[in-house]
């Protein structure tokens, strides 16, 4: 009887050990989830506020701009449908090029300027980040139907 | 005319291993005695066909034979030798090809070492070690045969990502594959005991030796990779919880806690199914690493190419590996048996405690690193589980079995109490915790965390030292001599258990202490990180065959002496136009200096990153420490198979030894 009741203990104590570690794991695991958005998603708000999150698109030619003193840099990050500000202080990655795929990892100021704390790095010059590609894929849609209901419009307006 | 040869021996090989498969497993069912004795030249026939392959291969990358569409893909003719060399695994083709040529060189050794060993188990674990190496020569043979003709052939090779171009990765990915393909000898050791229905201390005390090895070069290839990241990815951490990574560290926890089970099994006979189950886990883990990794489903610096039906093939070849051998411990397992029975408070239950933390641990990574894959796969959103999360749960979960690597060794075996273990790590516990309290203060500033972590390391260093004297002082009171007396597999195990401490120190220290600063240099500018000046003295250019290089000068001073001169450079290789940092390191036994360029500002002023990493290097010390120890214990004579019987009545003698000693000493 002794030996039962002990056994019972023993794995009364190890579910109990289970259950704390599988709570502490869940509530690490939750605030630490960083969730990856679009241009396009960030300005349809569905991005979180003042919560970290990834931001991805590319570079857009020529928004380049360097503080003279310092080293913050400013840039626009799009979709190729809606562009987003994005300011960051440090040292950018070895592949960040204008007109690249980029993702970028912080919070969307009040501003509208999304603050990053980490630009991530390519390793390969040929490498688009997934999330990147999948979101320039949407927007193509997007731009696609855009132009074509304009020239429809165009062509509703020829004819009459 | 050689990657055909080539490519025929591998087709060669993939004959030999479904023989290998077929034969001996039959053969030991039915107790057919010729069939069984064919697994060892089948093993070695395989062996010598793969390695020929091999051999074919590193061949068209020396003579830079762009007919070779992977060669073309990942060479260039001035690329130096030694990485045309390394660069047979610098992508998926080759890499997987060194896959199979340490499953098989793994297969062969078994085959040579293992002469004293019954004909029927032999033959299930050469078997069992045939079907893997099947599915995965049909995977390279039909999904990435890497001696696939290009035609016409190109003039000049693509060239390998410059990341690549580095001495780890001539020894990073081959140490790393040799401890995860290490763990399907452990695998195919304990589904051969399912089927043999045989599972008792002899059997944990042949795969033990073989794990032991699988666990070091393991231990080794992480370090290795992450000293590598370190140096070379140009910010300066250790480890990134990348999901690469991860993979290669699943299997390490599991590794470990099937290292720790074995012991039990071989010295108690207790836990026969427990190792059985983590045997199988343990590899099954490492495939899963073989698949995150080549199936091109993550984005990192490992995932060379993605084609759906590369990470498909693995996944079936994972089901069927993972699921059979469930499936056989579901219905084989009940007949083993569970062996000696232990008190509450024993080396056994801490044993076990050490296993459930380090797979919790292992399942943590699990969860963090599949998550993503899942949600993404779901179409539920893209997400991400950074380093936090893993820090997060790390440290509780490390805590206690840190705290339990302290007791675990001094515990008796089948009972032990808890007050007497009190009374003699007492001491420990003392010295321990009054260092940990004054040494941040001598650091410069005192944290709670920082206190904690090197208490845990200085408590599993002084029970260590305790543990040694309680054996030392036994051994003379028997009338042995003192350290020579103690069997390697002890020595070893304390030695890895150092390394353990050691690793804690650096991880400690560097995360508590580390200074990183990224700053705007003109010519001539100073900085001062951590008592050290840096002065930026400009860049130079410099040019070498297959890249240009912008190299910086960076002084630093102490005291107003001048101490060196750092050289970082930023290069820009020719074929790939991709520009790298190269961080120039200045390392020491208690800290390292860092510096690396970032970007031209404006008018010659540079952006700089400079790091001041206290005691880094002994995260990398106390790994080869632990895979130091690793050898140790696999190098007890008691698994030198050879002089099995002699050494066998040997070691019961010691052991019978000290039981009597430890009874002795009680009374």
């Amino acid at each position: 009887m002794k030996s039962r009741h002990k056994r019972l203990a023993i794995v009364a104590v190890g579910l109990i050990g289970l259950g704390v570690a599988t709570t502490l794991v869940l509530r690490a695991f939750n605030s630490n989830l960083v969730f990856f958005f679009s241009t396009s998603q960030v300005a349809a708000k569905e991005s979180p506020q003042g919560r970290s999150f990834r931001l991805g698109g590319l570079v857009e030619e020529g928004s380049l701009k360097r503080e003279d003193n310092g080293l913050t840099v400013h840039f626009v990050v799009t979709d190729t449908a809606v562009k987003i500000p994005v300011t960051f202080t440090g040292i950018l990655p070895d592949l960040f090029r204008e007109g690249q795929g980029v993702v970028a990892q912080g919070k969307l100021g009040s501003d509208g300027v999304f603050k990053a704390d980490e630009v991530l790095a390519k390793h390969d010059e040929k490498y688009m980040p997934p999330e990147v590609a999948d979101a320039l894929e949407k927007a193509k849609v997007v731009n696609k139907q855009m132009s074509g209901t304009s020239l429809a419009n165009g062509a509703a307006e020829a004819a009459k | 005319m050689i990657p055909e040869i080539g490519h025929f021996s591998l087709i060669l090989a993939l004959s030999v291993a479904m023989v290998q498969a077929v034969l001996p497993l039959v053969g030991s069912a039915r107790g057919n005695e010729n069939w069984m004795r064919m697994a060892r030249p089948i093993a070695q026939g395989q062996f010598l066909f793969v390695a020929t392959a091999f051999a074919c291969l590193v061949y068209a990358f020396i003579t830079s034979d762009f007919s070779v569409l992977y060669v073309a893909e990942h060479a260039n003719t001035e690329l130096p030798l030694q990485y045309r060399v390394g660069a047979v695994w610098g992508g998926h083709e080759g890499s997987m090809l060194l896959w199979v040529l340490m499953l098989t060189g793994w297969t062969m050794a078994v085959s040579v070492f293992s002469r004293k060993l019954p004909d029927d188990l032999i033959a299930r674990v050469i078997g069992i070690l045939g079907l893997v190496s099947t599915g995965f020569l049909a995977f390279i043979l039909l999904t990435s045969n890497p001696f696939i003709r290009l035609m016409p052939a190109a003039l000049e090779g693509r060239d390998l990502n410059p990341l690549l171009q580095d001495t780890g990765l001539v020894f990073h990915p081959p140490m790393l594959y040799m401890g995860y393909v290490g763990f399907s000898v452990a695998f195919a050791f304990a589904i051969a005991a399912l089927l043999g229905g045989r599972l008792d201390a002899a059997w944990a005390r042949w795969s033990r030796p073989w794990t032991l090895v699988a666990w070091m070069f393991l231990t080794m290839g992480i370090a290795m990779g992450s000293v590598w990241a370190y140096y070379e990815l140009g910010w300066g951490g250790w480890w990134f919880w990348d999901p690469v990574e991860n993979a290669s560290f699943m299997p390490w926890l599991a590794g470990t806690a099937l290292i720790h089970s074995l012991a039990v099994t071989e010295k108690r006979g207790s836990f026969k199914n427990w190792t059985v189950l983590l045997a199988i886990i343990t590899f099954s883990l490492s495939l899963i690493g073989t698949l995150l990794v080549r199936s091109g489903v993550l984005t990192s610096v490992h995932a060379f190419a993605s084609d759906p039906s590369r990470g498909v093939f693995i996944l079936i070849l994972l089901v069927i590996v993972t699921g059979g051998s469930m499936a056989l411990f579901a219905w084989r397992a009940p007949r083993v048996g569970l062996g000696g029975r232990f008190a509450l408070v024993s080396r056994e239950s801490f044993l076990l405690a050490n296993n459930v933390l380090l797979l919790v641990a292992a399942a943590t990574v699990l969860l963090g690193t599949l998550y993503p894959l899942i949600m993404d796969a779901l179409d539920m959103g893209k997400i991400s589980v950074g380093p936090p999360y893993f820090n997060k749960v790390f440290v509780p979960v490390m805590t206690p079995l840190i705290f339990l690597m302290g007791l675990g060794p001094i515990a008796r075996w089948k009972q032990a109490s808890l007050p007497d273990l009190a009374v003699r790590l007492r001491w420990a516990f003392g010295v321990s915790l009054v260092s940990a309290l004054i040494a941040p203060v001598l650091m410069g500033e005192w944290f709670p965390l920082v206190s904690m972590g090197l208490l845990l390391a200085f408590w599993v260093m002084t029970t260590a030292v305790v543990g040694l004297m309680r054996r030392v002082r036994r051994n003379q009171e028997i009338g042995r001599p003192g350290l020579a007396g103690m069997t390697r597999s002890y020595i070893g195990m304390q030695v890895a258990h150092f390394g353990v401490a050691v690793f804690i120190v650096g991880v400690t220290l560097v995360n508590g202490y580390q200074v990183e600063k990224d700053v705007r240099m003109n010519v001539g500018d100073t900085t001062e990180v951590a008592g050290y000046t840096f002065r930026f003295d400009g860049v130079a250019q410099t040019k070498v065959p297959n890249y240009t290089a912008t190299q910086g000068y960076v002084q630093v001073i102490r005291d107003g002496v001048e101490l060196m001169v750092l050289h970082p450079q930023k290069r820009n290789y020719n074929v790939q136009t991709m520009p790298m940092t190269e961080a120039a390191i200045d390392t020491g036994l208690t800290r390292d200096l860092y510096a690396s360029l970032g970007e031209p500002v404006s008018g010659g002023a540079w952006s700089v990153r400079i790091y001041y990493k206290p005691f880094i290097d002994w995260i990398w010390g106390g790994c080869f420490i632990m895979a130091l120890g690793g050898g140790l214990a696999m190098s007890d004579r008691r698994y030198r198979l050879a002089s099995r019987s002699k050494a066998k009545a040997q070691s019961d003698a010691v052991d019978a030894a000290r039981n009597l000693a430890t009874e002795g000493g009680r009374a």
